[in-house]
């Protein structure tokens, strides 16, 4: 702080104050919606006061899903989101850091075409291939497995670029060494790039979770199994008709458990979070 | 830029790069050829026949008042989502920056809705501006205003902007309160010691340091609307009432998946992936520029 502004000061904690609550509001609601009962839900104005239904509504959407809607059991959503999340990051780390690998440590014909091969996927978003993409999952017998909610998401040219750029910062003397200690390329990739690589790989590990877990449109495509389905497509499955004729106690429990890995994930792991999200984008 | 020290190998880096090479070839490029082949097809209801059609599925689109209503609907909906998304997180991030105090708890809560997924953020304001039993929607109505969602297309519109705005705030916030802690504090005190109040020192030095993140934000932003706010679309109006929030890849998957209209969908698409290119564009001349900055 450059000078004291006892004014400013105060109004830069009032916009500040009033922004956390705007951004925490529907949290509160969520959780507040979550712990009544449904008929008191339906009395307006709903009661903003946490109720005495946490137990009952959350053991109903965890091991029986909704009444009206899916019936899904959300445990089992939970399991499927849960494997998403971690597919997609482990898959990703793994076939970005061996392409960059190849990409940053070897002279070969053809390099730059690969390259630039990865780097056009950056301009075809699964939201512009919909259709076509579905109809190679269909093909290819993907539709309702783990491999098809997975797979077509690890292909990212941001990852790649990440570690690309990661590598170009290892010093060359490191390469040197071990080419005259007699390591050869593998070797030297267990050894000096995948220890070095930590940090890299564990922002990208929190921006994929989150990616994984937030998935809608891939597997609202492929998944018409209920076994199959993620807690974000559960949650719309329960929502059945107008405002008044959902059970809004539940959806409102299972969108917590839905929150709740992703959001945790940032909170404990923030300075991971930020770093990610901050270096993927360069 | 290239690494001085590399290994030879003939065969190794092309073992390395073919689980990369294979995905990014079965699910992205083999996909998009299909998209670009389809949308010269004009298909009969059951996918039997497909005839050559050359660019009949464009000009059709481009002659459907939906189709260039739905591009209407989206440039609304991107410059709003962008717009207010950024001038909130810029006023919140200039603000976080100045406190010393409380900090940490404040950044902790702006952060967190970057986890909930654009479909949950849509079912949220949905429940909370719910036209019956909405806790919103109950103010709203306390101070006069008729709100129903589900019948007036401009209210409808209005949900969608607010949810899809609230889950990119953190986003905004995080890179504009980075871009404000990189500008060299001196500069601000030597403004200070000539004369320069918090206002004048704002829109003189901070924001012009700001524009490179502000104008990546926006891009960023714009791709945001165009492509990941599906899922607050999907839970909340689906498109409605009556098109009102059918922006261009709602239309792109209600065409394709729930009308059955290969061709049309996928010259959309294709149309999409011109869109995509030209932002991408757009944005990497900006990063180049960024690195000599």
């Amino acid at each position: 702080m450059v000078e004291k502004r006892p004014l400013l000061d105060f109004i830069t904690h009032a916009v500040l104050i009033v922004g956390a609550l705007v951004i925490a509001f529907p949290l509160y609601v969520t959780f507040v919606a979550s712990t009544l009962s449904l008929e008191e839900i339906m009395t307006v104005p709903m009661p903003l006061l946490p109720g005495g239904h946490f137990i009952e509504n959350y053991s109903q959407v965890l091991f029986g899903g909704s009444t009206t809607g899916s019936k899904a059991a959300v445990l089992d959503m939970l399991i499927n989101s849960t494997v998403m999340a971690l597919a997609v990051p482990l898959g990703k780390t793994t076939i970005s850091i061996l392409s960059s690998f190849a990409i940053v440590y070897f002279r070969f014909p053809l390099r730059n075409f690969f390259f630039w091969m990865i780097f056009v996927t950056l301009m075809l978003p699964v939201e512009v291939r919909i259709i076509p993409t579905f109809k190679v999952m269909a093909d290819l017998g993907l539709l309702n497995t783990y491999a098809g909610l997975t797979l077509p998401l690890i292909a990212s040219a941001t990852a790649t670029f990440l570690f690309r750029q990661f590598f170009m910062t290892i010093p060359d003397e490191l390469a040197e060494a071990a080419r005259i200690d007699g390591a050869g390329p593998m070797r030297f990739f267990w050894d000096v790039v995948v220890p070095l690589s930590k940090t890299t790989m564990a922002a990208l590990f929190v921006i994929q979770f989150i990616y994984g877990w937030n998935q809608y449109l891939w597997p609202l495509l492929i998944t018409s199994d209920e076994s199959m389905y993620t807690v974000v497509i559960g949650i719309k499955r329960m929502i059945v008709g107008g405002d008044s004729a959902n059970e809004w106690n539940l959806i409102m429990a299972t969108a917590m458990l839905a929150m709740l890995p992703p959001a945790a994930v940032v909170l404990l792991m923030q300075k991971w979070f930020v770093k990610g999200l901050v270096e993927t984008e360069k | 830029m290239e690494k001085r020290v590399v290994f030879r190998s003939a065969w190794l880096p092309y073992l390395l790069l073919a689980p990369q090479l294979a995905i990014t070839i079965i699910f992205f490029f083999w996909p998009a050829g299909q998209a670009v082949w389809y949308s010269f097809q004009l298909q009969d209801a059951f996918g039997l026949h497909s005839e050559f059609v050359g660019f009949d599925n464009f000009t059709a689109l481009f002659r459907d008042p939906h189709y260039l209503e739905s591009f209407k609907t989206t440039a609304v909906f991107s410059v709003s989502v962008a717009g207010l998304g950024i001038v909130i997180s810029l006023l919140l991030a200039t603000m976080a920056d100045r406190v010393v105090r409380g900090a940490l708890a404040y950044k902790t809560v702006l952060i967190w809705p970057y986890a909930v997924a654009a479909a949950v953020a849509g079912v949220l304001w949905a429940f909370m501006f719910a036209p019956s039993i909405g806790i919103i929607t109950y103010v709203l109505k306390g101070l006069g205003v008729d709100w129903n969602w589900i019948i007036k297309g401009d209210q409808a519109m209005l949900l969608i902007v607010i949810a899809s705005v609230w889950k990119q705030i953190s986003y905004n916030f995080l890179f504009f309160l980075a871009g404000l802690q990189a500008i060299p504090k001196s500069l601000i005190e030597a403004a200070a010691i000539d004369g320069a109040g918090p206002a004048r020192r704002f829109w003189t030095i901070v924001l012009p340091l700001l524009s490179p993140t502000a104008f990546f934000l926006l891009v960023v932003n714009i791709v945001y609307a165009f492509f990941e706010t599906f899922g607050v679309i999907d839970a909340t109006t689906q498109g409605g009432p009556a098109q009102a929030t059918q922006i261009l890849v709602y239309k792109v998957y209600h065409d394709g998946v729930k009308s059955a209209d290969i061709g049309g969908s996928s010259a959309q698409s294709v149309i999409l992936m011109i869109i995509v290119i030209a932002l991408t564009v757009i944005q990497f001349r900006f990063i180049e520029r960024k690195v000599q900055y």
